[in-house]
């Protein structure tokens, strides 16, 4: 790449040194609120995922409660059903899309580099394009509360449903288009992060010696690139339905809504698959630790992960069971759903293995990742049961079904994404997270969480329906559902002792001037090398990578009789340069000012096309500015000329500007 | 074994530019990108599939398609993947002017086949089928709506890729981003190939 940057950079004379079109100084601060606006930095970008999800959490959560408080008795008229319906359909495409989704994004963009060696991911700027999106997909998504009335038709949003005729507010509208926006964050992320797992290992880290968690990114990273464009054509139908009249869901005109249904839901099952693997990445590297064994059959849960990634796509018409699709389907899809839970089966065989025999430390992260475990088992097997046609065949629609995906989502995802937080705040923060906090955080989660959905299970034997606003006196839920709603509130109370957690913490480590150990948890994976918290660089030299839990091996050394002798303090393994001559890539505003125009001009498509036109213009405006912009800053002060320069992380920043202008352009067309 | 582990790399410059697979960081984000899209037009096609018959009375295929024309935009698109490769073989060669004249008539032939489609869009609306007339008008704008906007960000990538190399800013060392818009180039024509076979080829049968 040496050359390659030589040829690209141009003498000097020949440009403006400091104006990218002539707009814009080139961004250098390192603080303050630019440096995270126009920042590249993979670990900051991740930390933005995670701050926005927790925002979105809090909106998700308030939409929860509000559910559970209408809930509270019978024929409460707290919501009034036009309410309860955008209320449920908002919180369950918040938790899912704008909660659950950038969490893991968050974990894969803050992680995933780290754990392979690399100093950035493949495209940083297009790395920020992608939160950006995120960002106002969300933001435009929720405007919608301002703008006439959120979505109404539930997360699925059925046709014909869907249609103008039975949601006439632009509900659906925003839903529509805020999703296609944050599809472009997720295709657009995952493109670069599977580059960046496939091309940026560090030298040694074959695939079979990465940490588990970066399989499951990578696993999680193919789903995403595609079923984010099969869901897209499904929007993209439904808003020229709704927007142009165009007859895709129009029954009228012979339309089939099951089209929706197929592809909204080949979509749909990957993506639960997608959310929930990266919590199984994260406790399949606490565990390990915690257990100070290691992972049980690495293999195993590798190829387990790799063969759901596989299966997620037969699965689909399980969610269709009712819909009149056949017999020969409705069998077909049983049977591959039963098929699919093996693999789901010997992830947790592994799991309690690891644990078996294993010397058990139950820290915070431990904890949620047990809770994990056991919380996904039963979400598990109630999913089991979805699979036997007959029984899903009363359990459609009802808080059975509910009780099922909070108990695989929030039971799993959630769990293992809490105690990820707790694994890796100091790595992050170079902060230490409360452990007594922490624990009281797990014990009140817990109950809590099973307070609210395990009644649920209940609720939907007795036949309460989902999705409907209100039952009446006699019918026997009052009290199941109140159960739930004091469990929901406690639950949601955990969540406030978590973010009062990480204040309390930070605050007393700032006022007491707490230096975080390097390696607090005794830790295994690639990514503790690199000191606490890490540093812009991350690594300085690269390291050379021996086997699977390097960090560890450079540590302890196994005996003649396989007994773990120290061989090595942590300080003494981990990283102390001072990343002098590392060559980064330089800060950038224009992924930002792209990924403005796109609400701009979804807005538009609602409102008025004039303002269409304007977004548009902007989109086109930051690509070419984008693209012109050289990737290196020449006068970012790095010394082009050190042998730094060509180190593996730093070689992208060399990147031919014009290939990522020409991916770039295809993402706004998919934009309309 | 302690020796090995504390044995670092320190990324000589000379093995800089080396990925784990041999291949660019840009070469395989644009396959992974094709990969994405072919489950766009995966879905696209089966939408159109599903609806390719229009009610009774409405205009379908049997009335409005003429396939003559068609087929003949189709091979000026298919030809357009042939400069496109001479294109490429050119700036690898190092002859910058036959890459900008390849180039040039890649995105030309893009040009024409897009006239085509606009020409046939605007016949058909004439003839009483506009996109809101029936589901399978409807289908059929989308899908190949949708490949035709395709094209157009093909024909604006090799625009640019002309304006940089006029501007001397496409050296031979950077043959390789004329190979990567050339992949996608060749993807839009393939996705075509299958577009034409399945909307303008296989006949329709009585409605459903």
């Amino acid at each position: 790449m040496a050359d390659d940057t030589a040829m690209l950079a141009l003498p000097a004379a020949e440009r403006p040194r400091d104006l990218a079109l002539g707009v814009f100084t080139r961004p250098r601060s390192k603080t303050g609120w630019r440096s995270w606006v126009n920042t590249v930095d993979h670990k900051k970008i991740g930390i933005m995922y995670g701050v926005s999800a927790l925002v979105f959490l809090l909106i998700g959560g308030f939409e929860a409660l509000l559910i559970r408080a209408q809930l509270w008795s019978p024929r409460n008229s707290l919501l009034s059903a036009d309410q309860y319906n955008q209320v449920y359909t908002m919180h369950g495409t918040t938790m899912v899309f704008l909660v659950v989704m950038p969490i893991g994004a968050a974990f894969a963009n803050y992680l995933m580099p780290l754990q392979i060696g690399a100093r950035d991911v493949a495209f940083p700027r297009l790395n920020a394009f992608s939160f950006w999106c995120f960002l106002g997909g969300g933001i435009f998504l929720n405007s919608s509360w301002l703008l006439g009335g959120g979505a109404d038709g539930g997360w699925f949003m059925y046709a014909p449903n869907s249609g103008v005729i039975y949601s006439p507010s632009h509900g659906i509208d925003f839903w529509n288009l805020g999703l296609i926006i944050a599809g472009i964050a997720s295709l657009v992320g995952s493109v670069n992060l599977i580059t960046t797992v496939i091309n940026m290992r560090a030298p040694g880290m074959s695939l079979m010696k990465m940490p588990i968690f970066t399989w499951m990114t990578l696993v999680t990273q193919f789903l995403l690139l595609f079923a984010v464009p099969v869901i897209t054509v499904a929007q993209f139908l439904l808003m020229f339905d709704r927007l142009f009249n165009a007859n895709f869901f129009n029954v009228a005109q012979g339309a089939n809504p099951l089209l929706w249904q197929h592809l909204f839901w080949i979509f749909g099952h990957p993506e639960v698959y997608l959310m929930i693997l990266p919590a199984f990445g994260i406790v399949s590297d606490i565990l390990p630790v915690f257990s100070r064994k290691p992972i049980f059959g690495y293999t195993f849960i590798v190829f387990s992960g790799v063969a759901i990634g596989f299966m997620g796509w037969g699965v689909w018409a399980h969610h269709m069971f009712v819909s009149g699709i056949g017999p020969v389907s409705v069998m077909v899809f049983s049977l591959t759903t039963m098929f699919i839970a093996v693999p789901t089966g010997v992830k947790i065989l592994n799991w309690t293995a690891t644990m078996v025999g294993g010397k058990l430390k139950f820290d915070t992260p431990m904890l949620f990742s047990i809770g994990l475990i056991t919380m996904f088992t039963i979400g598990g097997l109630s999913g089991v049961s979805h699979s036997i046609a007959p029984a899903d065949t009363q359990q459609t629609d009802t808080y059975y079904i509910v009780a099922h995906f909070h108990y695989v989502l929030f039971g799993g995802a959630f769990f293992g994404f809490v105690g990820g937080l707790y694994f890796w705040f100091p790595k992050a923060f170079g902060v230490l997270l409360n452990e007594t906090l922490g624990k009281f955080n797990f014990w009140f989660m817990l109950i809590g969480f099973n307070l609210t959905f395990g009644p649920m299970h209940i609720l939907g034997m007795q036949g309460m329906s989902r999705r409907i606003y209100t039952y009446d006196e006699g019918f026997g839920f009052t009290f199941w559902n109140r159960l739930a709603t004091v469990g929901a509130f406690t639950l949601g109370s955990s969540i406030l002792f978590l973010i009062f957690n990480i204040i309390y913490s930070v605050r007393r480590a700032k006022k007491l001037g707490l230096e975080c150990p390097n390696d607090p948890w005794d830790a295994r994976t690639l990514e503790w090398i690199a000191p606490n918290p890490t540093p812009e660089w991350n690594f300085d030299p690269i390291p050379t990578v021996t086997r699977v839990d390097d960090f560890w091996y450079r540590k302890y050394e196994e005996t003649a009789d396989h007994r773990l002798v120290r061989v090595a303090t942590a300080d003494e393994v981990v990283q102390h340069s001072n990343g002098a001559g590392v060559h980064l890539p330089s800060p950038s505003y224009w992924p930002l000012i792209t990924a403005f125009g796109i609400p701009i001009l979804c807005y538009g498509l609602i409102f008025t096309l004039w303002l269409a036109l304007v977004g548009g213009l902007l989109i086109v405006a930051g690509l070419y500015g984008w693209a012109l912009e050289p990737p290196d800053d020449p006068d970012a002060g790095h010394d082009h000329h050190d042998d730094h320069h060509g180190d593996a992380g730093g070689e992208h920043a060399g990147e031919p500007t014009e290939a990522e202008a020409g991916s770039e352009a295809k993402e706004m067309e998919t934009v309309g | 074994m302690a020796s090995v582990t504390v044995a670092e790399a320190h990324g000589h410059a000379d093995h800089a530019h080396e990925t784990n697979t041999g291949i660019s960081n840009n070469k395989l984000a644009m396959w992974l990108f094709l990969g994405s899209e072919c489950l766009l037009f995966g879905g696209l096609i089966t939408t159109y599939l599903v609806y390719k018959t229009p009610l009774p009375g409405q205009k379908g295929p049997k009335e409005v398609f003429d396939i003559g024309f068609t087929s003949v935009s189709s091979f000026v698109l298919l030809m357009s993947s042939l400069t496109m490769v001479l294109g490429h073989s050119a700036i690898e060669r190092g002859d910058h002017y036959r890459t900008r004249l390849w180039l040039t008539a890649t995105a030309s032939l893009g040009a024409v086949f897009l006239s085509g489609q606009i020409y046939e869009f605007t016949a058909f609306v004439k003839e009483g089928m506009g996109y809101t007339s029936s589901r399978f008008s409807s289908a059929f704008y989308t899908l190949t709506g949708f490949h035709g906007v395709h094209v157009t960000v093909g024909i604006i990538m090799l625009v640019s890729l002309i304006l940089l190399s006029i501007r001397g800013k496409l050296p031979t060392e950077r043959a390789e981003t004329v190979e990567i818009v050339g992949l996608y180039w060749h993807f839009v024509d393939i996705v075509w190939v299958l577009i034409f076979a399945v909307v303008y080829l296989i006949p329709v049968g009585a409605p459903v």
